[in-house]
């Protein structure tokens, strides 16, 4: 186990360094000059040459990349090329409502798709798997943001329940949990129909083991038999799947962040690249990696918790 | 699967290594047209090739504008109104159906093209080769796929063949997987073993004996990739990193629909219902194929129920 966790931790230190030395690189071949961009066609040579010296873009490759490491190892992900302000404030700030919306979305996934898999699993071949099926079969073929723009037009325009504008000034908590419901909905809700699939699938085939039958045979109660027998062994194949959903979800986010235009890091992140504002963009994704990285870390770790079965060989 | 609407096929590969391999008795035409959700998956991508097909006889010029026409809600005259620049809604939603389904064929072939003999050869071989590839790909795997496409699309631009490409790239990894654990299985078997004696070429026993014999879940991944491809060029669109306006597509559609939702709400509706009938279309086939092709679960699968009784 030991020696899984500390394999685990290197291969992570290794990602850490590679992902953003390969986005570092990467960045560096776009065939555009940023200063170019930033400035427009009409700029004079010597403030395109004033714009790459502020931004470092003067010097040879190897320098810039010393730079950008030493940077990143002190929590300094350089300045915007647009407003000059520093990136990790800008990303610390939008942060915290990415992470919220990505757990609000595993937990209505988990909440809805769960139950909805057992029922139809349970109920096999009943109206009730037929409906349950439908169900998957839509949320898996719904757009998560065409989710979110049907939600907002019903919920927010026609109804009114919820706000259309997402500003995240001075919040009350309540206030907070109310902006975040439909956007949450909307990721959440196509998260529930893999929940869903992956539930129904899973306990058809720990239904069908040996020690369910004999479960059965001793005269359980076929409650018993289905939530303390089954629905654990269920559950631990389809909180790791969650967990390694959660790349899906950030992704995801990105485009519910645009629909509800509701900050966060996949809203800074497009709005980097509609900027071509480079160093953020560099850094969006290189946070983005990384978040991924570290939650695929802690589902691999969570295996040992969850089922004490698995030994890390 | 994915997405996103990243939510994206690569989520789904549990579901599918459930299919067997493809065998000339089992995946047989009349099987799938005697299955109803077969049929109506085909039916469906049928009905939106025909549109994309034949866009311009059914629908006028989409980019014409006429500012004195703008937002005006559905008539005789412009089926789905007008947008904000008084063009005609109906033919821009049907020639969005062309970069759907373009973007959503090729990239799903340029991912089958690269991926599946990496996987194969992965698989076949093992020893380094093998760890090489697999670390790759799963480090790939983790991001998601509409992440990769947005990077490689920030980066190179963006047109159609761009699009092809990053959606392409990014959905590899899915296929390098599915093609590697479906070769590793069928390696072991005693007719590779066979063959192998025989003194047959690792081209040879890869061509002929184990690509003919993976090909089912493949085929299953690559129709349920198409519908995710789909999905993905959409939401690339709908970001404004996809096709460019004034050409249309649905994902565009949507995001200018979603400007002026307060007056005009259809223009955002009715293009995101073509966007999801089509990836449902992909998607029904898919489990239609799947439940074809999986020997465990027969009784539910069109093979009883298309023999002749």
């Amino acid at each position: 186990m030991l020696g899984f966790i500390i394999r685990r931790m290197l291969s992570l230190v290794l990602i850490i360094i590679a992902v953003p030395t390969i986005v570092f690189f990467i960045m560096r071949m776009v065939p555009a000059d940023p200063a170019l961009v930033v400035l427009g066609d009409q700029a004079s040579a010597e403030s395109l040459a004033a714009f790459r010296q502020k931004a470092g873009l003067d010097q040879p490759l190897l320098v810039q990349y010393g730079k950008f490491v030493s940077g990143l190892a002190t929590g300094d992900l350089g300045n915007s090329m647009i407003t000059g302000r520093p990136i990790a404030g800008q990303i610390w700030a939008v942060f915290p409502h990415t992470l919220s919306l990505a757990i609000g979305a595993l937990l209505i996934g988990a909440l809805v798709g769960i139950p909805i898999g057992v029922m139809t699993a349970v109920r096999r071949n009943s109206w009730i798997d037929f409906s349950g099926r439908i169900f998957a079969l839509l949320g898996f073929s719904f757009p998560s943001f065409y989710l979110g723009v049907l939600l907002l037009l019903v919920f927010s325009v026609w109804l009114g329940w919820f706000p259309v504008i997402h500003t995240m000034r001075g919040t009350s908590v309540s206030e907070y949990l109310h902006k975040l419901a439909l956007p949450a909905l909307s990721l959440g809700l196509v998260q529930a129909a893999y929940v869903t699939r992956l539930t129904r699938s899973t306990m058809l085939e720990v239904l069908s083991q040996d020690y369910i039958r004999t479960a059965f045979a001793k005269g359980l109660m076929a409650r018993k038999v289905y939530f303390k027998h089954a629905l654990r062994n269920v559950l631990i194949t389809v909180i790791t799947a969650m967990g390694l959903y959660t790349g899906t979800i950030l992704g995801g986010a990105i485009l519910t962040e645009t629909v509800f235009n509701r900050p966060g890091l996949g809203k800074l992140l497009i709005g980097a690249i509609a900027q071509r504002d480079y160093n953020l963009i560099q850094s969006g994704l290189i946070v983005f990696a990384l978040v991924i990285m570290v939650v695929n870390l802690l589902v691999d770790l969570s295996y040992s918790f969850l089922d004490p079965r698995v030994k890390y060989a | 699967m994915p997405d996103s609407s990243s939510a994206t096929a690569e989520s789904s590969d549990i579901l599918v290594v459930a299919a067997g391999p493809l065998s000339s008795s089992r995946m047989r035409l009349d099987v799938l047209l005697t299955d109803r959700g077969a049929c109506t998956g085909l039916i469906l991508i049928a009905a939106v090739a025909l549109i994309a097909l034949l866009a311009p006889f059914i629908a006028g010029d989409p980019t014409a504008q006429s500012i004195v026409h703008a937002l005006q809600p559905p008539s005789a005259e412009h089926w789905f109104g007008t947008d904000d620049f008084g063009r005609d809604v109906f033919s821009r939603v049907v020639y969005g159906a062309r970069p759907a389904l373009f973007v959503g064929l090729l990239s799903v072939l340029v991912s089958l093209a690269i991926g599946v003999p990496m996987g194969m050869l992965a698989g076949f071989r093992g020893g380094w080769f093998d760890t090489a590839i697999s670390g790759t790909v799963d480090v790939m795997l983790s991001f998601p796929a509409l992440l990769l496409a947005l990077m490689i699309v920030t980066l190179v631009g963006s047109n159609l063949s761009v699009l092809v490409l990053a959606i392409g790239i990014a959905y590899v990894p899915i296929f390098v997987r599915l093609a590697r654990s479906s070769t590793l299985l069928i390696r072991e078997l005693d007719y590779v073993a066979a063959s192998r004696s025989f003194g047959a070429s690792e081209r040879h026993i890869l061509l002929r004996h184990i690509f003919p014999n993976i090909l089912g879940p493949l085929i299953v991944m690559a129709t349920l990739s198409i519908g995710g491809a789909i999905r993905e060029e959409a939401a690339l669109s709908f970001l404004g990193l996809g096709v460019q306006p004034p050409q249309p597509s649905w994902g565009n559609l949507i995001r200018d629909g979603v400007t002026t939702i307060l007056e005009a709400p259809w223009l955002a509706l009715i293009p995101g219902l073509c966007l999801t009938v089509s990836v449902l279309a992909f998607n029904i086939l898919g489990d239609a194929v799947r439940d074809i092709l999986d020997p465990r679960d027969l009784a539910s699968s069109a093979l009883k129920k298309g023999k002749p009784k």
